[in-house]
């Protein structure tokens, strides 16, 4: 059954947020969706980018009191 | 006040020191006990297998005695946890032996996990263990010439590792002289050449001024041993003479067997590091599933806060401070030239160029270590 996992990567410069999806996936199933919190305006970017290249599928991204929120879900 | 460490490595082994010294009256009126279980009676200085790889120490320059290293006061069983009975505030060791808590720190560390890759352990060198840094060096000692690729695994321990043996290598092989012969090409996950974007910055231009290329958004999938090709998840694909991996790492098997934490990973606060859910177990060091660098460096720290924060518990009922996600990290420019990093939760690293004087610095620590893990540095 698939779940929500959350990546708390807030003021992770090393190894950053994008790093910690990527560790975050392997451990998640097909159908899983992870939503990765950021401090760092640059995931914004990098991790919709990462989805996109692998091929996984991007939920959605926001933004609040400094924090993005961004939803992926593992599609393969 | 009973307290457990399990865990003899760099994290366990600075914070039961830490304890002791902050502890002496305590443990001489027997109103606290310090207890450490561990795997194994020796310390393996595990920043030297780096240079292990490339052949500049050996084997026995990485060990001491683990007794030897422990304040007297403290006890130490070599005998390590096969059940985590949390609910009980116990743990039941490989010998039958039931231990008793009132304070628990699971300091057990990680392994690193090659199998994860289909290919990766049977065709590429690496460096995490003694046996295989040593394999590694007899192998790059034979390796005449050709196409090197450094491969890197999520999440990995030591954040510099593959910045730092991709520019090892390359002096290796220029000290060798067959640089000519040589090709090397290294990959990363993200889309940078490190995760740190200022050493990333420096980095980058580095590997272009020693003719090193590099693929970036590159994470490993299988390896083809027999046609010699690294593929990534990506879609791409990359040949190879010899390939070095940084492969992922895992937390030990009996965190994951026990039901701690997924991967051997243990949710833990980000600041009292304690473990979710628990108020009187701890975590520290690699056995964290914390958005930090996995290094000595970041066990140092907590065992710091902690070793502060258990005492006061037991002086006063109550810790005393946060742990601030401070790393510092030596990065290994080449074979004669580093350079650092140093960060928290708050605030980013910016390293300098590399120099002589704070590769002789490293160079140092190597040897000053063994006091650190005393507690006294």
């Amino acid at each position: 059954m698939a779940e929500k996992r959350i990546i708390d990567a807030r003021g992770s410069f090393c190894p950053g947020p994008l790093m910690e999806l990527i560790a975050g996936m392997k451990m998640a199933s097909v159908g899983d969706e992870l939503e990765v919190l950021s401090t760092d305006k640059g995931s914004a970017a990098d991790v919709p980018e990462w989805i996109k290249k692998v091929g996984h599928e991007l939920i959605g991204t926001r933004e609040e009191n400094g924090v993005w929120y961004i939803t992926v879900r593992k599609a393969k | 006040m009973r307290i457990l460490i399990v865990g003899g490595g760099m994290g366990g082994t600075i914070l039961a020191n830490n304890l002791a010294r902050r502890l002496t009256g305590e443990l001489k009126s027997g109103k606290a006990r310090i207890t450490m279980l561990s795997a194994s009676d020796k310390h393996m200085y595990q920043p030297g297998l780096l240079y292990l790889a490339v052949g500049r120490i050996t084997p026995d320059e990485l060990y001491r005695d683990q007794a030897s290293l422990l304040e007297p006061g403290i006890e130490f069983h070599v005998d390590p946890v096969t059940e985590f009975k949390l609910d009980d505030n116990q743990v039941v060791t490989k010998s039958g032996k039931t231990h008793s808590y009132d304070i628990l720190v699971i300091a057990t560390g990680s392994r690193m996990f090659p199998e994860s890759i289909p290919g990766l352990a049977e065709n590429s060198e690496t460096f995490y263990t003694e046996e295989s840094a040593l394999k590694m060096f007899k192998r790059i000692r034979e390796f005449e010439g050709g196409r090197v690729v450094i491969t890197v695994g999520v999440p990995h321990k030591c954040p510099m590792a593959p910045l730092e043996i991709t520019f090892m290598l390359h002096d290796y092989f220029k000290d060798r002289g067959i640089l000519d012969k040589m090709q090397f090409q290294y990959t990363y996950p993200i889309g940078r050449v490190h995760s740190l974007e200022n050493v990333a910055k420096w980095a980058a231009p580095e590997f272009d001024r020693l003719g090193i290329a590099y693929e970036t958004l590159f994470n490993i999938k299988e390896v083809d041993g027999e046609n010699k090709v690294l593929k990534s998840e990506e879609g791409t694909e990359m040949p190879y003479d010899l390939l070095i991996s940084i492969p992922a790492h895992r937390g030990m098997e009996v965190i994951e067997k026990n039901g701690l934490g997924q991967n051997g990973w243990i949710p833990t606060n980000r600041h009292q590091l304690n473990m979710e859910g628990r108020k009187n177990v701890f975590v520290v060091g690699d056995t964290t599933n914390l958005p930090i660098s996995k290094a000595g460096s970041t066990a140092h720290f907590e065992a710091d806060t902690l070793g502060e924060n258990i005492a006061a518990m037991v002086k006063i009922g109550t810790p005393v401070r946060d742990y601030d996600g401070k790393v510092f990290c030596f990065i290994e420019a080449g074979k004669d030239r580093a350079t650092y990093a140093m960060f928290n939760y708050q605030t980013p690293p910016d390293p300098k160029a590399p120099t002589k004087a704070v590769h002789w610095f490293k160079m140092a620590y190597n040897k000053l270590y063994w006091a650190s893990a005393r507690g006294l540095l």
